[in-house]
């Protein structure tokens, strides 16, 4: 395998609370390949976000990245960068998009005006320059009549369209990396439609790789390549896309993939996964899911599991790996399920 | 397909439900929002938030009410239950005109008709235990009282999948999942036949949001409960409605049993608005119709079909510029507005009036087509 653009290593990133260490991201390694989509999949309070922010070191107090973290983006440690550095390879080599547009844009200046800017601070490009090339970009993206929404304010546009706009900001500089946190969550179907069609469309034009971080297995299996689902602070599962959707290993990711009503499914009854996700200050120890879990046994009570190798390209963080049998015989998760009763 | 007569258009007998009488019945209803501008505050227009929505809900039924953000589906709810105050229209709740409701009768008539909103985290008071926030309605209401108050509420947690002994603590305690089954069991508590239920698990994860449908289900099932069941989540309400409506611009644009709608979309604007839905399933590389611009604004709705300047059906005209297409059946129980899709009642000269040049020509690309069963 040729290096990784980005190379994620043993990333732990804590939050220092009264109410203990939260610990949100706890020991997640992955890469990305040159012009790769990455799936980065899982619920509230998994950690997913925090990878993201994580990468571009976007970190506040009481978070802290914690030492032997590793993160390198063509070979170059992010981690060991100064404030200055890292600052010049955020919105030029990584760029972010957030979920919500409207926070995301500063209200005061037209759109014209906050694209140039990124022109302006990372190419140096002079005041005319910079708006020229703000259009260009507003173009790109699709957006109709692009030198007169240029001078509008964000409160002037749409949703779709400021989500727009926040892809022509991260695409000023021709990112090599771009990560798209929960991008289309907060826009109408049909819109995230145009929006997902719009950020693929790029990639194979620009060839960015894109880290896409959502709780929506729908858009996962419309952009990614490869998928890594995230429980707990921790990397569950990681494969192939058409992999993890035809034969997910994970006793988690199987209940994500049953619990979601499918159009065009019959109308049986949904399978649930009982229970809740534990609080990040205590995660438990061995296995994190096994409370909820219908396949759980001693092992996953001592042991933590280790992610192991269920296939090419595709791991497990599961005990079944090694003792396969067991999934032969589910029974009632330990939590005293709280459905129905 | 009805063969070539003369389509039903919404009227006497509207959009399904049979010959036994609705639960709830709803005609023609109306809430325009004026716009004030200047310093007399002058009324200078109107936000048609919904504009003529008519249908009917039968007991035990669910019908779905789907659309994008600003379609009015939200509006729709609330003014059914008059929690906004209708500009125009009718509402029946078993044969009881609701409009006409004084305060009293309508908080009476407010026992038989709940709502579930989405937003677990703002729709219960801070400052109340659960047990006294599911408690309120028992009291209000007159259902109960001290000992006897207590012991319902503690079967009303049990029954929505809550421990009995969580009464006494606060909202913040419990996670989105958790606080929605208090909505839940703050709506039964005063043992009610209809619920509107508001995005009722848009705010919940995956997980947590098939243990909220499988609790309305069973609700459902065993206390015979109907439900109005608004939402913007195309595979949540196949699997929970029995009758979709479809809603663009404070309209109803198709109303039909789901597996007719799912099959067989016949509104361009429900055919895009499926074949957008991502579908978890990467061996399945569907094209898709993706719709440009964005929703008009409903203070100045497009004139016409509402739908016209985004529309994709291959017959589009002049005529669905000037033509308001009505309601009409198209179908056995299947209502759609649509002057394009066979048959209806505004015929050919009528379009060829309003400049129109195309005959009307049935129109379902395979790519809006999610279910064949």
């Amino acid at each position: 395998m040729t290096v990784p653009l980005l190379s994620v290593r043993d990333l732990r990133t804590y939050f220092y609370t009264s109410a203990g260490v939260a610990r949100a991201v706890d020991g997640v390694s992955f890469d990305i390949a040159r012009g790769e989509t990455l799936g980065l999949v899982g619920e509230s309070g998994c950690g997913k976000s925090v990878t993201g922010f994580s990468i571009l070191r976007l970190i506040q107090p009481p978070g802290r990245i914690e030492a032997g973290s590793r993160i390198s983006l063509d070979g170059e440690d992010l981690l060991a960068l100064s404030e200055d550095r890292i600052r010049r390879i955020r919105g030029n080599r990584v760029s972010l998009i957030f979920q919500e547009p409207m926070t995301a844009l500063n209200p005061v200046f037209t759109v014209g005006d906050q694209i140039a800017e990124v022109a302006r601070i990372h190419a140096g490009a002079s005041r005319r320059d910079a708006w020229a090339k703000a259009i260009e970009m507003l173009t790109l993206v699709g957006i109709p009549d692009p030198a007169d929404r240029a001078r509008e304010y964000p409160h002037q546009l749409s949703g779709g369209m400021r989500q727009r706009v926040l892809i022509a900001m991260a695409l000023v500089m021709n990112p090599a990396l771009i990560i798209a946190d929960e991008p289309t969550t907060a826009l109408d179907v049909t819109i995230q439609a145009q929006i997902l069609e719009l950020l693929t469309d790029l990639q194979q034009r620009f060839g960015a790789s894109i880290l896409m971080i959502t709780h929506d297995l729908g858009v996962i299996a419309e952009v990614a390549s490869r998928v890594v689902v995230m429980y707990a602070g921790e990397v569950v599962e990681e494969a192939p896309v058409r992999e993890l959707f035809a034969s997910a290993h994970h006793p988690y990711t199987e209940g994500l993939l049953t619990a979601m009503p499918r159009v065009g499914r019959a109308r049986d009854r949904l399978t649930v996964i009982p229970g809740t996700v534990p609080p990040p200050t205590a995660w438990p120890a061995g296995c994190r899911f096994r409370d909820r879990c219908p396949y759980a046994w001693e092992r996953c009570a001592s042991e933590h599991p280790p992610l192991y190798d269920v296939g090419v390209g595709h791991t497990s963080r599961c005990h079944l790996a090694v003792e396969p049998e067991r999934r032969a015989h589910p029974h009632p998760p330990l939590v005293a399920t709280e459905v129905g009763a | 397909m009805s063969g070539n007569d003369a389509p039903r258009t919404a009227g006497a007998r509207v959009n399904g439900v049979g010959a036994g009488s609705p639960l709830l019945s709803v005609r023609n209803l109306t809430k325009h929002f004026p716009i004030r501008r200047g310093v007399l505050r002058r009324t200078v227009g109107a936000v048609r938030a919904v504009d003529g929505v008519s249908f009917d809900v039968a007991s035990g039924e669910t019908l779905a009410v789907v659309g994008e953000s600003g379609c009015g589906k939200t509006t729709t709810g609330r003014a059914i239950l008059r929690l906004i105050e209708p500009t125009a229209g009718s509402v029946h709740f078993d044969g009881v005109n609701v409009l006409s409701l004084d305060r009293r009768a309508l908080r009476a008539l407010r026992r038989q008709m709940q709502i579930i909103f989405q937003d677990p985290f703002s729709s219960l008071n801070p400052r109340m235990s659960i047990g006294a926030i599911v408690r309120e309605g028992l009291v209000i209401h007159r259902l109960a009282e001290g000992a006897a108050a207590d012991a319902r509420v503690r079967q009303l947690l049990q029954e929505v999948g809550l421990r009995p002994q969580y009464a006494s603590r606060y909202p913040h305690e419990f996670s989105g999942g958790q606080r929605q089954r208090v909505g839940i069991a703050r709506a039964l508590s005063v043992e009610p036949r209809f619920i509107v239920c508001d995005e009722p698990v848009s705010a919940l994860d995956v997980s947590v949001q098939a243990q909220v449908i499988n609790l309305l289900q069973d609700l459902q099932r065993d206390r015979g409960l109907t439900y109005l069941f608004i939402a913007h989540d195309l595979s949540v309400v196949e699997h929970m409605a029995d009758r979709v409506a479809v809603m663009y611009l404070g309209k109803i644009v198709e109303i039909a049993a789901a597996t007719d709608l799912y099959r067989e979309p016949l509104m361009p604007y429900t055919q895009a608005l499926l074949s957008a839905v991502p579908v978890p399933d990467p061996t399945r590389k569907r094209s898709r119709i993706v719709l440009t611009g964005d929703v008009p604004s409903p203070a100045t709705p497009p004139p016409g079909c509402v739908f016209h300047p985004r529309c994709h059906h291959p017959r589009r005209d002049a005529a669905c510029t000037r033509i308001v297409p009505p309601l009409e059946e198209k179908a056995p129980d299947h209502w759609v507005a649509c002057i394009k899709q066979p048959p209806t009642v505004v015929g050919d000269d009528a379009q060829r009036a309003a400049g129109g040049a195309n005959t009307p020509e049935r129109y379902l690309p395979a790519s809006a087509v999610f279910s064949t069963r």
